[in-house]
């Protein structure tokens, strides 16, 4: 058995005629958390999606702890998901449940556990994200940032190997910032889980993951550990890292001239 | 000018193509729900749920509406009779509307409006938010979770709520009819018993209220899940909801009526 | 809302709705009506019956005694076959007329039985021997037109 949980090879997808994804090549061994960065629209988010199965590769390998995801059937597909976990942008916890039934969702629905035994374990997962004492509460009585750390409670009730997130550190306060980073960390640390995590959040991103790839107009432009990148001078990469407001991304969506739009003599 | 009219009437038949594409996915989504149906009768209270989301909650506006719907047949039913000296017939023509058409159809409209649109709210609403593809990743199957249980609530609910209606108008016929306006009461229901035949009459409209139910549960639960995950796309929606359930509730009544009480 | 007041409102709300059919079925329908006790057919054959219709009562001196069970057209007489579902509390002597009346102006068509003289009583399956048929109104119209024509012709000739 390798030690990639995740092997992709040449992926392409394309959406009907447009190619989203080109090419892509990417490598995650068990226990690491890498980062898939760019600029909205890069693709990352649909890479992603691949990973987690809800689209198939047009062309290329994509395997999964050696399973090819290309070749799955429905049945297959509900299994092998069952020990990966996703983690949505703003949580998507089940708004008709409390915390303690969407936490305790997965153990109802695939187990045969008795309720002590759910209970026990949901608030073992509760206590995890330091969120036991809020198992009452309903999901609009929580802030985004207790939304997503109830929803990562949620994804590891079941113990799996993989966690995809879908920009975890988009709209949080700096504390919060800060705990769902350690949180992503330590989860990945102590259950021996690895994690993919997609954002645009290159501070906090960098400060804990252990490989970056950046993404551009859907083919990887660059990658490497975080001090690498952090020392890239690719034109692209340097952009992104620094926050600089002209460089391969233009600042000016194409227009005509200006003195033209203005009314001028040329 | 000429090639403004010509985009319009292509726009026209572009939309109806469409139109009727979709409801070549809708039959076939109505299909899915029905397959994937088992789970909820295994795991009955989810559909217990969803008896008191859609029949329990639209309680009130039925038997309200019922009973004025009766009331105001019996005081119409009572101007036009009294010309012909038959006042008698009042119980007789208020049960017949009420058990045959009124019941059915109005309590379907109303249910549309209440209970479809909450559905198909509540459906585009957990889409929208990737409540859905959460379940999805979670290897739960959304349609056997969400959808199925939503469709037998609704169904069971239908037929229960147009018999409380048609109860609770012919009460209100009574009311007007025998203790306000002073109708003979024996009369009232004897002739009623008289006129309405289990068979003919009162099956039929429950047969009625079934297919209504059916086929405003569908609408409701395709346009919820078909909706563009926007706060925009699925207002929309429900509000297709509503105007779509009401067109195919009368459409179908149509038909209905045509074949059940052809040349009674 | 917890369970179990969820459960119980449902079972409420089910328990409202067949009420609710039972009452339809019951009270306002004919289904508890008169076929639940025991029955004796007998036949009449009418040369019009006008508009009486299957499920039509049969009533004796104003009293419902039975129902239309069934009508048919006897090819032999070409006259209408009409079988009736009396009830078994009321036994009829054998020479029972039966005459097709109508309620009311908007009229219902029923079968009203007049009880003749006989000893002896309808059996399950006897024919009824004097029947008179439904009036029809063009025919009464025609016999009126009919009469004053022929009273004017009198007069006519009287006059002459």
């Amino acid at each position: 058995m390798s030690d990639n949980l995740i092997e992709i090879r040449d992926l392409s997808f394309a959406y009907g005629q447009r190619l989203v994804l080109k090419d892509i090549n990417l490598t995650a061994h068990r226990g690491q958390v890498i980062a898939i960065m760019g600029n909205s629209g890069c693709g990352k988010t649909t890479l992603l999606r691949l990973i987690g199965g809800a689209l198939k590769p047009t062309s290329g390998s994509l395997m999964v702890d050696g399973v090819d995801m290309g070749q799955l059937d429905q049945d297959g597909l509900y299994q092998l998901r069952r020990r990966m976990g996703m983690l949505f942008q703003f949580g998507a916890l089940f708004t008709d449940m409390s915390v303690f039934e969407n936490v305790a969702f997965q153990l109802r629905e695939h187990t045969d556990l008795p309720e002590e035994m759910i209970r026990d374990l949901v608030f073992m997962k509760l206590n995890a994200v330091g969120l036991r004492g809020a198992h009452d509460l309903m999901p609009s009585e929580l802030s985004g940032g207790m939304a997503r750390r109830v929803a990562l409670a949620r994804s590891i009730a079941l113990d799996p190997m993989l966690i995809l997130y879908d920009e975890p550190f988009a709209g949080l306060d700096p504390i919060s910032l800060g705990v769902t980073g350690n949180l992503i960390r330590r989860m990945t640390d102590t259950l021996g889980m690895t994690s993919v995590v997609v954002t645009h959040d290159v501070q906090e991103s960098l400060k804990m993951v252990d490989y970056v790839y950046f993404v551009s107009d859907g083919v990887i432009e660059a990658e490497g550990t975080p001090a690498e990148i952090k020392a890239s001078h690719l034109p692209y990469v340097h952009q992104f890292v620094h926050g600089e407001e002209n460089g391969p991304v233009p600042f000016h969506y194409p227009a005509p001239e200006y003195a033209e739009d203005l009314g001028l003599p040329a | 000018m000429m090639e403004a009219l010509l985009e319009h009437v292509r726009g026209i038949g572009r939309r109806t193509v469409n139109r009727v594409w979709r409801m070549g996915v809708a039959a076939r989504f109505f299909l899915l729900v029905f397959l994937h149906s088992g789970p909820s009768f295994q795991r009955f209270h989810l559909i217990v749920r969803e008896i008191f989301s859609a029949g329990v909650l639209s309680l009130i506006i039925i038997l309200v509406s019922g009973l004025f719907v009766g009331m105001v047949l019996g005081m119409q039913g009572y101007e036009t009779l009294q010309t012909y000296g038959s006042e008698e017939a009042l119980g007789v023509l208020v049960s017949l509307s009420l058990v045959r058409e009124l019941g059915p159809v109005v309590a379907a409209l109303l249910f549309a409006s209440r209970a479809g649109s909450a559905i198909t709210a509540e459906i585009g609403l957990m889409k929208a938010t990737e409540q859905i593809a959460a379940m999805e990743m979670m290897a739960v199957d959304p349609i056997a979770r969400v959808v199925a249980p939503r469709f037998w609530g609704a169904v069971i609910s239908m037929p229960l709520l147009a018999a409380l209606f048609s109860a609770m108008g012919i009460l209100g016929g009574y009311l007007v009819g025998v203790v306000l306006i002073g109708v003979d009461e024996g009369s009232f229901w004897s002739q009623m018993q008289a006129a309405v035949d289990f068979k003919e009459d009162i099956l039929n409209g429950v047969i009625k209220s079934v297919v209504f139910g059916i086929a405003v549960t569908i609408i409701a639960l395709f346009e919820g899940y078909d909706a563009p995950p926007t706060a925009e796309g699925v207002s929309r929606a429900t509000t297709r909801t509503v105007v779509t359930s009401s067109l195919a509730i009368l459409g179908l009544d149509f038909i209905l009526t045509a074949f059940m009480f052809r040349g009674v | 809302m917890q369970r179990a007041t969820l459960d119980l409102w449902v079972g409420l709300f089910v328990v409202a709705g067949i009420v609710a059919v039972l009452f339809l079925a019951l009270k306002v329908g004919n289904l508890g009506g008169f076929d639940n006790g025991e029955t004796y057919v007998v036949k009449a054959s009418f040369d019009n019956i006008g508009g009486l219709k299957a499920r039509a009562p049969v009533k004796s001196a104003g009293v419902l005694v039975g129902r239309v069970a069934e009508i048919g057209f006897d090819p032999k007489t070409y006259e209408a076959s009409v079988t009736l579902s009396l009830d078994a509390r009321y036994p009829f002597p054998k020479d029972t007329s039966a005459s097709i009346m109508t309620s009311g102006l908007l009229g219902e068509q029923y079968i009203a039985l007049e009880a003749g003289g006989d000893e002896k009583m309808l059996a399950n399956g006897d024919a009824l021997k004097i029947t008179q048929g439904a009036v029809v109104l063009e025919n009464l119209i025609g016999q009126f037109l009919f009469n004053k024509g022929d009273s004017a012709a009198d007069k006519g000739e009287a006059a002459q």
